[in-house]
């Protein structure tokens, strides 16, 4: 089966008053039609460069290396004429504010029959019959007095479900949400997470969601990446992966979220240290200076993505890889 | 209206009010906080958390009611007074970025409280206790000469923890001081405030969206909407038997820890309508399950259902009856 994404030996640079800083080092991954794949880490992990270097949004500013094919096609460098083909329409993104990722001055209705006018050559009255379609099937109440207004109007949870509805008015094949519910309260947040889990099941799209909040993707996501320090340090099913994280730092991750239920500590649960700083070179594991099994093979010698679940060549679903020299066992 | 109290509180919040324009930001709110006690604040945004924080602060003017620190009202206190007052009040800011000066060093940052108040005299008495402050946020002395953006977010909220707590401030605002943090640093910073708390048997209101992160430092909780308190409880009050229909569908709302599963948003958590609260009756009514003909008709008031537990909706004594 021909993946929807495939992104090989990915890495990401950027130069900074002449010195040049790794963002993204090597990654390869498949999200397979359908999936739903939560890529997880902290800031400066290098999570979103994956994707907007893979959609072409960070031209000019980083030197890219590697390769990312669309369903069948090379999209890495090539021009915005022949990017422009599938982005926007059967590959789409989702931003974290969707204040600032809707034009101000146009009203939603415009904003949303525009990517039907432009990627699928249909005209206005046909878009605007679609957009009130869309924003009916994204649950925005009153969807036809809603076209007709401007994104300021419109409640921070709305203006995200507009977001929703215009990366799906072409029907893609795989939609990037980045952090998709972090500019929104707890309680949108979750009818957020509701409203991508029903549209992934009538549309059948593949979903990328990519978020610093473990619980979020635990809610959606069928595999988990795990990154740090611009590599992927894990990668697994979800199920297994929040049953029984391998790598020390997805460990140490899900013990730090402070829970609703169970006893209420005294102290919470911290990992120590703070992750490399952009442009801090290291040798070895980058996670060994925070990692309580770290020994001295993990500051000497880099731990390679390896296949941990005995499966073949081939890549499959449940496969579970781990960089770790020491992993925890499953 | 406030919790009774045992003891005389530091801080006594009075029917404050606060307007931008002719919406009203803040409406009816008052409290009490006492020394070594945490109240949690949480609401989403838009619901006046920051707001609070400010107007306590005379950051923000209030139009009416009273902020009583010790007896005396900051709110009309003269702006020296004002300014010997504040001494004791403290305040770090979401953002621990934006909230230092980029072109001064972190420990001109962390000395300058000192230097307001004249207390220390000389350049090596000052630098003595920044370094001693470092330390005791956990960042090394021989920082104090770099500057800002020299910092992750995690360290930099230390030094605003640090320029906070330097004179040792009877109360602490903390407005969000680890939403735009990893949750691998949170829990670092959120200790850290706990034993700075200890050290100084203050008193702390901490503004969160995050409940899990307020369950673990309140000893109360108070919960707002629109502009208005719907609900006070100890911590234990609050999460084992949540009244007010908000605090309810916010409890419900958070995820739950990764290793069980998503739930499905409950649906009697509706989202607003309209960017704005209804300006009459009840602010909650639009989106609450429960909203009767009487929720559109008044705005309810405060009200004791037990000891130490006040919530404000004409329906919280049927509502206590059936727990969620």
């Amino acid at each position: 089966m021909v993946p929807a994404l495939r992104i090989e030996d990915l890495s990401v640079e950027f130069t900074q008053r002449g010195a040049r800083i790794a963002a993204v080092r090597q990654v390869s991954m498949d999200v397979a039609p359908g999936e739903c794949v939560g890529i997880v880490g902290e800031s400066g992990s290098g999570k979103t460069q994956v994707f907007m270097a893979a959609m072409g949004l960070n031209a000019g500013q980083a030197a890219v290396e590697g390769r990312v094919r669309f369903e069948d096609a090379d999209i890495l460098g090539t021009g915005p004429s022949e990017l422009n083909r599938v982005r926007g329409s059967k590959l789409t993104m989702i931003f974290q504010d969707p204040m600032t990722s809707l034009t101000p001055h146009l009203k939603i209705g415009v904003q949303l029959a525009e990517v039907l006018v432009c990627h699928a050559g249909k005209s206005w009255s046909e878009a605007r019959a679609a957009a009130r379609r869309m924003l009916e099937r994204v649950r925005v109440p009153e969807a036809a007095r809603r076209l007709t207004q401007y994104p300021h109007e419109l409640s921070g949870g709305l203006r995200q479900r507009v977001m929703i509805g215009m990366s799906l008015m072409c029907e893609p094949t795989l939609v990037i949400a980045d952090e998709p519910t972090t500019a929104l309260d707890v309680t949108v947040q979750a009818q957020i997470i509701d409203l991508l889990r029903s549209l992934r099941a009538e549309a059948g799209m593949a979903l990328v969601l990519i978020s610093h909040d473990l619980a979020v993707v635990a809610g959606l996501a069928d595999r988990i990446l795990v990154m740090y320090a611009g590599r992927v340090v894990e990668s697994s099913g979800a199920g297994a992966l929040f049953g029984r994280a391998l790598h020390p730092y997805t460990a140490e991750l899900l013990k730090c979220i402070p829970s609703l239920s169970g006893p209420r500590l005294a102290r919470l649960p911290t990992l120590t240290g703070q992750p490399p700083r952009p442009g801090e070179a290291f040798v070895g594991c980058a996670f060994a200076p925070r990692c309580p099994r770290a020994a001295q093979r993990c500051r000497t010698e880099r731990p390679l993505l390896q296949d941990v679940s005995g499966g073949g060549p081939e890549p499959h679903a449940a496969a579970r890889r781990v960089a770790c020299h020491f992993p925890l066992s499953a | 209206m406030s919790v009774p109290a045992t003891n005389e509180p530091l801080l006594r919040v009075t029917d404050l009010r606060v307007r931008f324009g002719a919406r009203a930001a803040l409406s009816d709110v008052s409290f009490d906080l006492f020394a070594g006690e945490t109240l949690g604040l949480v609401g989403e945004s838009g619901s006046g958390k920051s707001t609070l924080a400010r107007a306590i602060l005379r950051l923000v003017r209030a139009d009416r009611g009273a902020v009583l620190w010790r007896g005396r009202d900051l709110l009309t206190c003269d702006a020296k007074a004002l300014r010997g007052l504040r001494r004791d009040l403290q305040i770090v800011f979401q953002d621990p970025l934006a909230s230092l000066n980029p072109r001064m060093t972190i420990g001109e940052s962390i000395a300058e409280p000192l230097r307001i108040f004249a207390e220390e005299s000389t350049a090596l008495e000052i630098e003595g206790r920044v370094a001693g402050m470092l330390e005791r946020v956990g960042l090394a002395a021989d920082m104090m000469n770099r500057y800002p953006h020299e910092f992750s977010g995690g360290q930099c909220q230390r030094v605003g923890i640090a320029r906070a707590m330097i004179l040792l401030p009877k109360l602490l605002i903390c407005d969000e001081p680890v939403s735009s943090l990893d949750v691998s640093i949170q829990g670092q910073i959120v200790n850290l405030l706990l034993d700075l708390q200890r050290d100084t048997r203050g008193a702390m209101l901490f503004i969160s969206h995050n409940l899990a992160v307020v369950r673990h430092l309140s000893h109360r909780i108070l919960v707002m909407y629109a502009g208005r308190i719907v609900e006070i409880a100890t911590r234990d009050a609050l999460f084992a038997a949540p009244v007010h229909p908000y605090t309810r569908a916010l409890l419900a709302a958070v995820p739950p820890p990764p290793a069980e599963g998503f739930v499905r948003a409950p649906p009697a958590l509706m989202e607003a309508p309209a960017a704005e609260p209804p300006p009459t009756g009840c602010p909650y009514r639009d989106r609450c399950a429960h909203a009767v003909t009487i929720c559109a008709a008044s705005a309810p008031a405060l009200e004791a259902v037990a000891e130490g537990h006040w919530v404000a909706c004409h329906r919280s004594r049927e509502l206590l009856s059936f727990a969620p």
